[in-house]
């Protein structure tokens, strides 16, 4: 019979509190920097105010935190969706690979980035 | 009111070629009447080869489900008038083999559910039969919901995921691990843990929802199936962090 | 089972590649899972930001620029429909895995799904205060 599995037991933890932190904060940042700022409905913040918060090491450490989770979070669904919505569940090691590959690679870019 | 209403009814024949058919038969329709009753009118008076399964015709057995009008009922609590003026699909219960017209196969579940044990499990060496154990309302209340459960399978038939893998564990034989778990004289967790904590277990399930919107005694499989990843992803991390603690 | 049983015909439905269609539930929850891509590429997105900000003035600027080209504004605007999604049926489903006891008693589930709601709106403020020059 099947084995008890820890390793899905940590990705869905890692899942749910990417599920948390993206559906707290994505909107938001959505809402202000994907359209009202490009819309013109309120003026962009200066360079320098957002210089001075994204080097404030509390902002440094939430977004990558932000970052690091929603990704884990993406691979979790998606890795589901692709087994079970297409039916794909001979692929399940590639597709894995994919996602949890991707998930890292992500995070290392925004690590390198965040802190750059 | 019209007084007939129309059913198309699933006909298959094993011993016959071919897929299944749909059948139209004219029923009585009558205020007091259950799909149920329009197929035994059926076969009563119009065709007697037609088989499906019922028995109390009171929502208790469970053995009444088919799918009607595209949604998992049971046909003894789903009344044709919700229908008129029709025509009433009922096929079988989706999901399951299909034996014959409704009746469908069920030994996929009757293997499933033993496996989780779903009786009081006692480690300290008391028999349950000598023993009188006490419960507080508040402590039955925990799991009461749970042991509503008629063992009906529409939440299975609901389910896209049992659909697409016929391994996993399913709604029902899950709800009714946390109607034990959360037993206060039930010391069999950790065992249930083993089989639960899986891929083929809760881990499969992506919470559709669909099993709780189908289930007619409002068990609520998807919750007791959400609740239990955070018992067991929680538990599993104790596991991590602390292996000496671990049972 | 007996062999003559054995050998009787099943009929196995399959299920298609397009189960999901033919629900609205099931529409819904394929739509739900969907969110997922548009979160990943929300990250995405505000690692663009926060490199062109610290490239320098200049590359902020050219980034405002590109993110207010149309064909990114619609981009951007699907993107928020569906983290909304994603935020509205997560703090729905929270309190089905969560138990919150209070003395003793758990919670009715409206409330804890309240209370998530409510750090949600308090999370979108404080975010916003900050972003617009609040502190
Ligand atoms: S959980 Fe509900 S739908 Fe599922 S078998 Fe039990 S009573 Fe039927
Ligand atoms: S006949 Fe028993 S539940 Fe319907």
């Amino acid at each position: 019979m099947a084995k008890r599995s820890s390793s899905e037991a940590v990705a869905w933890l890692l899942f749910s509190a990417g599920g948390v932190v993206s559906a707290l904060l994505a909107p938001i940042l959505l809402l202000l920097f994907g359209v009202i700022f490009p819309l013109g409905v309120l003026a962009p913040p200066e360079h320098a105010h957002m210089e001075a918060v994204l080097r404030h090491p509390l902002t440094q450490v939430v977004l990558l935190g932000l970052c690091v989770l929603s990704l884990l979070h993406w691979a979790h669904r998606f890795r589901y969706a692709l087994h079970e919505g297409l039916q794909l569940k001979r692929l399940r090691a590639p597709i894995n690979l994919l996602c949890y590959g991707g998930a890292i690679a992500g995070s290392l870019w925004a690590a390198v980035v965040v802190f750059g | 009111m019209p007084d007939t209403i129309t059913l198309q009814v699933t006909r298959y024949r094993p011993d016959a070629d071919g897929p299944p058919t749909l059948q139209e038969y004219v029923v009585p329709l009558r205020e007091e009447w259950a799909v149920l009753d329009g197929l035994n009118y059926i076969k009563d008076q119009l065709d007697g080869t037609l088989s499906f399964r019922w028995s109390c015709r009171m929502g208790i057995c469970g053995s009444c489900g088919m799918t009607v009008n595209g949604d998992p009922a049971l046909t003894c609590g789903t009344f044709l008038t919700d229908y008129a003026p029709g025509p009433v699909r009922v096929e079988p219960l989706a999901n399951f083999p299909v034996i014959r017209d409704l009746v469908v196969e069920i030994d996929d579940f009757m293997r499933k559910l033993p496996e989780v044990k779903p009786w009081l499990v006692r480690e300290d060496g008391e028999a349950l039969d000598d023993v009188e154990f006490l419960q507080t309302p508040a402590e039955m209340d925990e799991y009461k919901q749970y042991s509503m459960c008629i063992n009906c399978m529409l939440c299975y038939a609901a389910c896209p995921v049992y659909g697409l893998e016929p391994d996993f564990l399913g709604p029902a034989a899950i709800a009714l691990a946390q109607r034990y778990n959360l037993d206060s004289r039930d010391q069999g967790a950790h065992q249930r843990l083993d089989v639960l904590a899986t891929a083929e277990g809760i881990w499969a399930c992506t919470y559709v929802g669909e099993c709780t919107t189908a289930c007619p005694k409002g068990v609520d499989p998807a919750g007791a199936i959400q609740r239990y990843k955070l018992t067991a992803a929680t538990r599993t991390l104790r596991s991590f962090l602390m292996p000496w603690r671990a049972r | 089972m007996t062999a003559n049983q054995a050998d009787v015909r099943r009929y196995r439905p399959r299920t298609s590649v397009f189960w999901w269609v033919h629900r609205r539930s099931y529409l819904l929850f394929v739509l739900r899972e969907l969110s997922c891509v548009f979160v990943a590429w929300f990250v995405v997105y505000l690692v663009l930001l926060v490199a062109a900000a610290h490239r320098g003035s200049d590359s902020y600027q050219q980034f405002l620029e590109w993110s207010s080209r149309p064909w990114m504004v619609v981009l951007n605007l699907v993107a928020l429909a569906f983290v909304v999604l994603h935020a509205i049926t997560w703090f729905t489903l929270a309190p089905k895995a969560m138990v919150v006891r209070l003395q003793g008693r758990p919670l009715p589930a409206r409330m804890v799904a309240g209370g998530h709601f409510a750090a949600w709106a308090v999370a979108s403020a404080v975010v916003a205060w900050i972003v617009l020059g609040g502190w």
